[in-house]
């Protein structure tokens, strides 16, 4: 005898999502946010950080380099100052994208154009800053008999460090901004969260991955005015 | 993301041939980016100028027009309009409030800096003269401190520009509905689109410099805006993210 079972619906096994990842699309998942913490939002912040660091620190040599020379032949600060002012108008996205068929879909991209972007913070402040030691204070070392080598060293560098530190500060929050933009283009960063669930508009990926680039911000900015403070302990006195 | 076409010397030419072509479309998308950032601008000074003119005025409230400030300047605007959009849903309103966002404390950091920082002696004698506190502040403190005060806009209104093509990622209308949709305009569009927000963002620049310039009182011209303190340097060191 043959038995024919009626055969049921098939339903399809789409694994065990939890009630608002499938279906609802809640502002806060938490759900989502635990299951995916290690495989999305994790390595984003971490790659963010890492952009970050490497776009300021490559940025903050260059600028640096540039400021001293500065220092010394004052043709350059216009020039420097009017390049890298002119690169703040051009929208980092279109930036991006112009240096893709150069550079490809890589991080190289990224660091070329946020390096660009850092310049002119780091530049201005790190100039200002030399300029704005008195010329008294630099006769007085001449006097000591230091020599021009140890003059930067030991008294420009120190009294411009807190508006090469202001500098930094600004650079690196608006490296961090940037670097969100970046990830349209290549998928790296906090941007790249925040890019994917604007895609399949999925709330709680994007709100999340933004929060998290905010935190970000507001942590490496607080962690440099700790920072700051530390290493100008003569400015505590009088501020 | 599509990698429309190869960078090469064509695309400048045809970036140039873009602009031409689809001029009517270019203007329309122009003319939205303006909109928007006039209207982002607009709300800034309209919040920070005066808080800020005025808090410089009592000399108090540093911590909110510097530090609080500095706070919001660390805002990334993307992050700002994907956190907000829930609230505010897609178009221009989430755009909007990123963009004051970036603009306002620009602008609140330096007119508080600029009136605060005005000599106090010079208050002093204005007041000796009989100088009502209005008249100390609209004939004495706001002409003194209108180059710091006009360097915290202009470079708020380069930001703004620069930063209204984010646009492009939440309902659109600015340039950025070309520079991010390269699959559509290739990179010809991009680069055309792009060149257009440079030279608005130059053009704001230099509108705020001249702005500055017919306000500034004939006999404090040649005063050089040194007197800064070393905490906020001038300007553009104040830069915010974009």
């Amino acid at each position: 005898m043959i038995h024919i079972v009626a055969a049921g619906p098939v339903i399809p096994n789409y694994g065990t999502a939890h009630g608002c990842i499938a279906n609802d699309n809640a502002m806060f998942c938490t759900t989502w946010i635990r299951e995916h913490w290690h495989d999305t939002l994790e390595p984003a912040l971490v790659q963010h950080v890492w952009l970050t660091a490497i776009a300021v620190g490559i940025g903050f040599a260059i600028a640096f380099a540039f400021a001293l020379l500065a220092h010394r032949f004052g043709w350059l600060a216009p020039t420097f100052s009017a390049f890298s002012a002119f690169l703040y108008t051009i929208p980092s996205i279109a930036l991006f994208q112009l240096l893709v068929p150069v550079t490809g879909i890589t991080v190289t991209t990224i660091e070329i154009g946020l390096v660009g972007y850092t310049l002119l913070i780091l530049f201005s402040n790190t100039l200002a800053g030399l300029r704005s030691v008195p010329p008294e204070v630099i006769e007085a070392a001449r006097g000591m008999g230091l020599t021009q080598f140890q003059i930067l060293r030991r008294v420009e560098l120190p009294l411009a460090f807190p508006a090469i530190s202001a500098g930094i500060r600004i650079g690196v929050v608006t490296t961090i901004s940037l670097a969100t933009v970046a990830a349209y283009i290549t998928p790296y960063g906090l941007g790249k969260p925040i890019f994917d669930g604007l895609q399949i508009n999925y709330r709680t990926e994007y709100v999340v991955a933004g929060l998290l680039a905010i935190a970000l911000a507001l942590v490496a900015d607080g962690v440099l005015v700790i920072v700051q403070r530390r290493l100008t302990p003569w400015r505590r006195a009088t501020a | 993301m599509i990698v429309g076409e190869g960078f090469n010397a064509h695309t400048f030419a045809n970036a140039f041939r873009f602009l031409w072509y689809d001029r009517s479309f270019v203007a329309t998308k122009t003319l939205e980016h303006l909109e928007l950032s006039a209207i982002a601008i607009g709300i800034a000074i309209l919040i920070a100028l005066p808080l800020g003119v005025w808090l410089g005025h009592i000399h108090r409230g540093s911590f909110l027009a510097i530090n609080v400030s500095n706070l919001g300047r660390a805002l990334p605007s993307l992050a700002v309009i994907s956190v907000g959009l829930p609230a505010f849903g897609i178009g221009h309103t989430v755009v909007i409030l990123a963009l004051v966002v970036l603009a306002a404390p620009l602008i609140l950091t330096n007119s508080f800096v600029g009136v605060d920082s005005v000599e106090p002696d010079v208050v002093e004698s204005a007041r000796g003269m009989g100088l009502t506190p209005f008249q100390v502040l609209a004939r004495v403190e706001l002409p003194l401190a209108l180059p710091l005060v006009f360097a915290g806009i202009r470079t708020a209104a380069v930001y703004v520009v620069a930063t209204a093509t984010l646009a492009g990622v939440v309902g659109g209308g600015s340039l950025g509905d070309i520079i991010f949709n390269e699959p559509t305009y290739f990179l010809s569009g991009v680069v055309g689109a792009a060149m257009v927000v440079s030279l608005l963002a130059s053009s704001a620049f230099f509108l705020f410099a001249g702005l500055q310039r017919l306000l500034t009182p004939r006999g404090l011209r040649y005063v050089d805006a040194a007197h800064v303190p070393e905490e906020e340097p001038p300007s553009v060191l104040e830069a915010a993210a974009a």
